[in-house]
């Protein structure tokens, strides 16, 4: 295969650099970056653009010359040249993906280490055994709540059994260093179909997420029911919420605002409506929060925020969910069981 | 004496063990699965052209999804490339039948009851869990949608695993002499390779299903958590399966492109070892990658790392292979026949779902999109950029060989036409859906992302208006096309030296190889004396 001439290799090579680095900082394709993480993240994500892009340029520019510059020509019935191969080209074109990909292995190991991702590692170590992924521990085991023959587990059915009374012994997600953790503050979050509840320090449940910014904040995440992920868009974090085994996040937001809360992982019709929403509050303003919620508490307001029960919404007042985010597409069952406690 | 190459067309309605037929049985029933799921993902799109769930209801959504994801892959993607395989493999090779030529029947038809089972379970409980059917949610939702979805797929594997063996087999063993497997189409190779990956995974799906449907009728404790049971060993039994399982789609597609791209071009096919031995590098390291579908499932942060590193390896493989089919066209005559089109499409968009695998690879920002419309966007390109496209580019380039018919030229370049246009208007948009904050399997939206949601749609409709024209050149091809040379493309390969289509038992006698399948530029000659087909099967060297 003959191979352009230097000139004209050198022109190509810099032109499709400079447009993908161009590319790779100006898509505009991500939301806003509001937590430590989404920093971490999108500089990965514009190196990997960037890579991406030049190589589609390379790839597709390559394809369209071949196809307008080869084209048969009317009433030509001979063959192309017969050419099998070219070991230095062919060690080239392997040599460069792999280089690409070990690279984007190394950059994407150093942002998971700075995302917090091998800290839990790290905490896991503590003891024997907690490497091992287990649900849990065997004296903790339900067995009255086994679903007989035909008896399947309803939505709500799994809310009464034992499984929040198990002995959590594993953990993943993303952390950040345990020292910073300990001291951190610390949110159970509940995943049922179809809401988030937060319970906070001092008894205070909600049905939104306050957080105060530039602090770490630990989210301990369970599922109720089935399957549900805990995903922060615009902090570019994520985690699945499984029954019966706790997982965490600690996050560290660096605006204030109001970003979306959203269910990723199929988990019934209503999938959809699972969201709410995550308030980044100034530290002063999160200690008032604190304090009224605290003061609602005393009034004997066990639950703020949370939904009115509704099974059969129309299909506009589940579109509230985005308008008003309080709105939550919620089971009534489970509500009244949330209630109850 | 001529043996006769007529067959009645009730023979394709009958247990019939030539392969050929077989492989048009396929063939049919797959596309026959394709308008149906297609059909479900226009309704899909349809709902989703507003944010609200006005066209559905989100449980009717959630059955459309899992129905149409299960549809594609296990009655549109397995069966035609098993189709294409269960055609070519005896005739690329020289032999006159399959290995078990039974077997081979049987497995064909397993696959409508399975899929009927399938669709029918739509009218009175779809299976509502998505095709993955993660438990707690598919223990949930119904006892009858689900266990019917799990037979139906039992049923699928089982066809594929007896289909895999066979093509093994019988690409091991009855090759003519004359062809060491250095000289075997690669289309042989990508065989080897996706029957491998067959036989190893899938008996683990079937493992994972069966104790599904324990869990689910018996009230066993395997994945649910009331009981003790551990819904993420489900996720690793069925991605283990199910991530080699792309590979058993793309890779025979992988082999057809190669025999297409050199015969359209009139090149030889570039770095033909390197092509033939990265299908089976790839065929290995799919069966070491399964987890990077569960970065967010509460996976050890460790294994996490080692996921990622397998995965992003697999990019040097398929990287191979690209780079050799875009140095197969450099230099090259090429021809824009239906078939090529196709083919140069799907390289461009396999590409473009390449290199958003890669992305996917990088934990940190897989975390981020996990479950997105970037997710859908990546595997749509992957699965109807190479899948389809692939399929299709089969079908215009090996049509005139099965039926005895030239397809319509006219009318393959406008399918085409619509189809790159509708498949890049519909999926493209998902991308910066996804990494905006679209989670996927939803039957309502934030209102934000209506825009993009609106020309997802129209992209759809037009993909969906692409298939007409396919589908009436096919069937008026097929009883009324121009008549088709033995060689209409002046191929190398053995299936073409013999009659279009070719007479029940292959060749008359077994042919010889001269040439190598791609020794195009030396002179060598397909165009043959018709009456001399009928004898021997080999091209010789022009004098």
């Amino acid at each position: 295969m003959n191979i352009p001439s230097p000139i004209l290799t050198l022109l190509v090579g810099i032109f499709v650099t400079i447009a993908s680095l161009w590319y790779g900082q100006n898509n505009g394709l991500m939301p806003v970056a509001a937590s430590q993480e989404a920093e971490l993240v999108d500089g990965l994500f514009s190196t990997m653009i960037t890579i991406g892009f030049g190589l589609f340029l390379l790839v597709e520019g390559a394809l369209l010359v071949a196809v307008f510059r080869f084209r048969r020509k009317d009433g030509d019935e001979g063959d192309g040249e017969h050419l099998e191969g070219n070991i230095p080209l062919e060690i080239v074109w392997t040599a460069i993906p792999a280089v690409v990909v070990l690279g984007i292995s190394i950059y994407s190991f150093d942002i998971y280490t700075r995302m917090g991702g091998l800290e839990l590692m790290k905490h896991d170590m503590g003891g024997p055994g907690k490497m091992v992924e287990v649900a849990y521990a065997a004296d903790a085991v339900p067995g009255s709540s086994t679903s007989a023959l035909g008896e399947l587990p309803l939505e709500g059915d799994l809310l009464e059994s034992d499984l929040s009374e198990g002995e959590l012994i594993s953990e993943a997600g993303l952390g950040a260093p345990v020292e910073m953790a300990d001291s951190a503050l610390s949110i159970n979050v509940q995943g049922l179909q179809y809401a988030f509840i937060f319970n906070y320090p001092d008894g205070i449940v909600d049905g939104e997420l306050h957080i105060p910014v530039d602090e770490p904040v630990e989210l301990k995440l369970n599922a109720q029911d089935v399957l549900h992920a805990f995903w922060l868009p615009e902090f570019r974090v994520k985690q699945d919420m499984i029954p019966g085994q706790e997982t965490r996040l600690v996050i560290n937001a660096i605006r204030e605002g109001t970003y979306p809360v959203v269910c990723a992982e199929l988990c019934g019709p209503y999938h959809g409506g699972m969201r709410t929403q995550l308030i980044v509050h100034s530290a002063e303003d999160y200690a008032a929060w604190v304090d009224e919620r605290m003061a609602a508490l005393d009034n004997g307001e066990v639950i703020a925020s949370l939904p009115t029960p509704a099974a059969d919404k129309t299909d506009a007042e589940y579109l509230e969910t985005f308008v008003d985010p309080l709105q939550l597409a919620i089971a009534p069952e489970s509500l009244t069981a949330l209630r109850s406690e | 004496m001529l043996l006769g190459n007529e067959r009645k067309w009730t023979d394709y309605f009958t247990f019939c063990t030539d392969h050929k037929v077989i492989g048009i049985q396929y063939l049919v029933t797959a596309f026959f699965f394709y308008l149906i799921g297609g059909a479900l993902a226009t309704a899909m799109r349809t709902e989703l052209a507003t944010p609200a769930p006005d066209v559905v209801t989100p449980d009717v959504y959630n059955g459309l999804l899992t129905l149409h994801g299960t549809v594609m892959l296990f009655l549109w993607i397995v069966p035609a490339g098993a189709g294409l395989a269960n055609y070519l493999i005896p005739l690329m090779i020289g032999a006159r039948d399959m290995a078990f030529p039974r077997l081979n029947a049987i497995a064909f038809w397993m696959i409508p009851p399975s899929g009927i089972l399938l669709i029918s379970s739509f009218f009175y409980e779809p299976p509502q869990a998505g095709w993955t059917s993660y438990p707690p949610l598919s223990l949930t939702t119904g006892m009858l949608g689900e266990g019917i979805w799990i037979l139906s797929v039992l049923l699928g594997g089982t066809a594929s695993i007896l289909g895999g063996l066979n093509f093994l087999v019988t690409i091991l063993k009855m090759r003519v002499p004359s062809m060491p497997l250095t000289k075997m189409p690669l289309f042989c190779w990508a065989m080897i390779a996706t029957s491998l990956l067959i036989l190893i995974s899938t008996p683990v799906l079937a493992g994972a299903l069966i104790l599904l449907a324990f869990d689910l009728i018996a009230g066993t404790a395997f994945f649910n958590p009331t009981g003790g049971g551990n819904p993420v060993v489900y996720q690793h039994m069925f991605w283990f399966y199910s991530h080699p399982a792309v590979y058993i789609f793309v890779l025979p597609l992988f082999g057809a492109i190669s025999e297409v791209v050199s015969v359209h071009a009139r090149k030889p096919i570039f770095g033909y070892r390197a092509i033939a031995y990265s299908s089976i590098v790839i065929s290995f390291l799919g069966l070491i990658v399964w987890a990077h579908h569960m970065f967010t499932s509460g996976t050890p942060p460790w294994l996490r790392m080692f996921f990622m590193i397998t995965t992003m390896v697999i990019a040097v493989p398929t990287g191979i292979k690209v780079f050799g089919w875009v140095a197969t066209l450099w230099r090259g005559k090429i021809a824009f026949t239906s078939a090529m089109l196709f083919a140069l499409g799907f390289i461009s968009l396999f590409l473009i779902g390449g290199i958003s695998g890669v992305m996917l690879a990088a934990v940190p920002f897989d975390i981020h999109v996990h479950d997105t419309y970037f997710v859908v966007a990546h595997f749509h390109y992957v699965l109807f950029g190479a899948s389809v496209f692939g399929i299709f580019m089969a079908v215009y380039h090996w049509f005139p060989k099965m039926t005895g018919r030239m397809m319509n030229e006219f009318w393959g370049k406008v399918h085409f036409a619509l189809s790159f246009i509708g498949m890049n208007l519909t999926f493209m948009p998902m991308h910066e859906l996804g990494l905006r904050g679209m989670n996927r399997r939803i039957a309502l939206y934030d209102p934000q992302f209506t825009d993009l949601n609106v020309i997802a749609t129209i992209g759809a409709y037009v993909m969906a208006v692409s298939t007409i024209p396919f589908l009436i050149n096919a069937v008026w091809s097929w009883r009324y096309g121009e008549k088709a040379p033995a060689n209409p493309w002046r191929a190398l390969t053995l299936e073409w030296q013999t009659l279009s289509p070719p007479h029940i038992e292959n060749f008359e006698e077994l042919p010889e190889l001269i040439t190598g399948p791609y020794d195009y530029g030396l002179g060598y000659t397909a165009e043959r004396d018709p009456e001399e087909l009928y004898a021997h099967a080999v091209p010789a060297p022009a004098s």
